[in-house]
């Protein structure tokens, strides 16, 4: 059997490892984002949201449907890596995986499959209780939909790479509680940066959050505070560097070699 | 060293191999040994010795700091996978997803290593019945006992049926029906032609099974022979006397150094050179009948500690 077959089938059962947990653990995994989204929809939309005019032509509801997508994205695709990949090294599972004659990206890839599934699938439940609130139609569906993968894979990597030096449990809710959930607050998903006075609309640009609901906002509504072709390039490029690093980090064994 | 054919090289040959972990704990000071194929070969040694160690650097969870280990001649260091696709390891700690079932362990396990799934489905079954986990095959892992989990992981071992299997403490903590069974279940996967190491704390057991075996202490190999030059070593015997008579005090004995344990029982150092009958004539002619005889403590046991205790001793005077 030549080894790119073999690590085919590697992938296969990581990946598909992953996904039966997620399914497995639905009321952990695909029911809590959808209420929160739904109470946000409640609150920001309908309460406060009738109250604000609109958006470059959207009602307030509308506007944030697109940010409140990626937001669940984003936490979903890190939580589900962060805490399998660390669950598996907490109860030495990965163990498993580490003396397997497959290839380091093998086990990254299925790792990051799993986070990715998880994170369409939260993202698609999202838009569709997004639908019982307004009406949405995808303006470029294909640009929606690589803006919002790239999102999830960029976070899977995050997570992935949190998870390996995490000592502990609270060690990986760290980068949840310290970048995702103040970047994503500040990455325009409540608002648009337009309407914000100087400097801060020049310190927003600096937040990676902000490209990425822009992107998937321009996808579904047609419009973004952003370019969207450079935008989506920077997101590549992010995938890239981590993808590269996490492979280094595997590679010397980093939190999971002795 | 120039590479051996996979065929032909050694099943195991450790080169000088060294491993400081990060807290600077020296768990191996350069070892070297050979595992020939075929071999059923004991890995022993007390509670920190560098078993696990030694272990862990030949499946590649722990990396080492110096030296090579080659399986089949295929470096562990250089070609890691391929060296890789031919063990199978038992280790010492449960790690296996409490959560999953025994039957999607073992396949999972084996795709890990690029067997397909209908592959796998097949060996799964064959080696849970084996090891008589078929009826929890689908119940969650954590409803095992302790015993049926350490099965478990011989049969996950099993998956890729490697030509070298690794056993960390496979019997720890099981009884001794269950033990007997994996007993049998790996001296049938020797016979067949896999090699085995194995580690243990129960010595008895490293007597009855293994052809070949190396004591490890303090990270440094101090015995390497064969079972039956190890145990003709065992220059004096114990053994344990009951007397149908109650003895008050031991007759002295030429050669024999007889001890009183208590009324009934008494214990006797014989030397190998010296026969038994010698110790049974001369106590009927002190009035003495024996109602039973036993060895004291198994005999490898008593070679093991006298190694180890030997090796600290001399430690200790050097240090001194
Ligand atoms: N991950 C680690 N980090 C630091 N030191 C370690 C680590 N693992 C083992 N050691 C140390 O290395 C030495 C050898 O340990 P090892 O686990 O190899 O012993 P062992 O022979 O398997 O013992 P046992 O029979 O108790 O399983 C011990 O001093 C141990 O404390
Ligand atoms: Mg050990």
């Amino acid at each position: 059997m030549s080894n790119l077959s073999a690590n085919l089938v590697a992938y296969r059962t990581i990946a598909r490892r992953e996904i039966v947990r997620i399914l497995r653990i639905w009321t952990q995994t695909l029911i809590p984002p959808v209420i929160t989204i739904t109470l946000y929809f409640v609150i920001f939309g309908k309460l406060i949201g009738g109250r604000i005019g609109t958006i470059e032509g959207f009602t307030y509801m509308q506007f944030i449907v697109p940010g409140m997508v990626m937001m669940s994205v984003i936490n979903n695709s890190y939580m589900n890596i962060s805490s399998s990949f660390f669950g598996a090294k907490f109860q030495r599972s990965v163990e498993e995986m580490l003396v397997a004659p497959m290839s380091n990206w093998v086990i990254l890839a299925g790792y990051v499959t799993g986070a990715v599934a998880r994170a369409l699938a939260v993202g698609v439940l999202v838009l569709v209780v997004a639908l019982f609130f307004t009406n949405l139609h995808l303006v470029h569906p294909l640009i929606a939909l690589v803006s919002v993968t790239l999102g999830a894979i960029i976070f899977a990597l995050a997570g992935f790479i949190n998870a390996m030096y995490a000592k502990k449990f609270d060690d990986i809710a760290l980068v949840p509680t310290f970048i995702i959930t103040p970047l994503t607050y500040l990455g325009g998903v409540f608002y648009s940066i337009k309407m914000m006075s100087e400097p801060w609309q020049t310190i927003s640009r600096a937040n990676p959050i902000l490209y990425m609901v822009n992107t998937f906002r321009f996808g579904v509504l047609g419009i973004s505070d952003v370019s969207v072709g450079p935008a989506l390039l920077v997101m590549v490029g992010f995938v890239i560097a981590l993808g590269v690093l996490a492979v280094h980090l595997l590679k010397r064994g980093v939190g999971l070699r002795s | 060293m120039s590479p051996q054919h996979p065929e032909t090289a050694p099943a195991l040959v450790v080169d000088n191999l060294r491993k400081t972990y990060g807290n600077g704990v020296e768990a191996l000071k350069g070892i070297s040994l050979t595992v020939q194929q075929g071999d059923f070969f004991a890995l022993l040694g007390p509670n920190g010795a560098g078993k696990s160690t030694l272990i862990g650097i030949l499946s590649s969870l722990v990396s080492s700091t110096g030296g090579d280990a080659r399986i089949f001649g295929i470096s562990v260091n250089q070609q890691r996978n391929e060296a890789m696709k031919l063990i199978g390891l038992v280790p010492q700690e449960i790690n296996f997803n409490q959560f999953e079932k025994p039957f999607d362990i073992c396949v999972n396990e084996a795709g890990f290593y690029g067997i397909p799934r209908k592959i796998a489905a097949v060996r799964a079954e064959k080696y849970l019945k084996e090891l008589r986990l078929w009826d929890k095959a689908y119940h969650q892992a954590r409803e095992l006992s302790g015993g049926m989990k350490r099965r478990l992981m011989i049969a996950r071992a099993m998956m890729n049926e490697p030509r070298l299997l690794i056993l960390d403490e496979p019997t720890a903590g099981v009884d001794i029906e269950i033990r007997r069974s994996m007993w049998h279940f790996v001296s049938g996967i020797n016979a067949a032609g896999t090699t085995v190491i194995l580690t243990t704390h129960y010595l008895e057991e490293a007597e009855q099974l293994c052809r070949n075996i190396a004591i490890i202490d303090h990270g440094t190999i101090v015995e390497d022979t064969t079972m039956k030059r190890l145990l003709a070593k065992l220059d004096v015997e114990t053994f344990v006397l009951d007397t149908a008579e109650p003895v008050s005090t031991p007759p002295t004995l030429d050669g024999i150094a007889l001890r009183r344990v208590d009324e009934r029982t008494l214990e006797a150092e014989i030397a190998r050179t010296h026969d038994l009958n010698s110790l049974f004539a001369a106590l009927s002619a002190h009035g003495i009948t024996v109602t039973s005889m036993r060895n004291k403590t198994n005999r490898l046991e008593e070679l093991f500690v006298r190694l180890v205790e030997g090796g600290r001793n001399g430690a200790k005077e050097q240090a001194a």
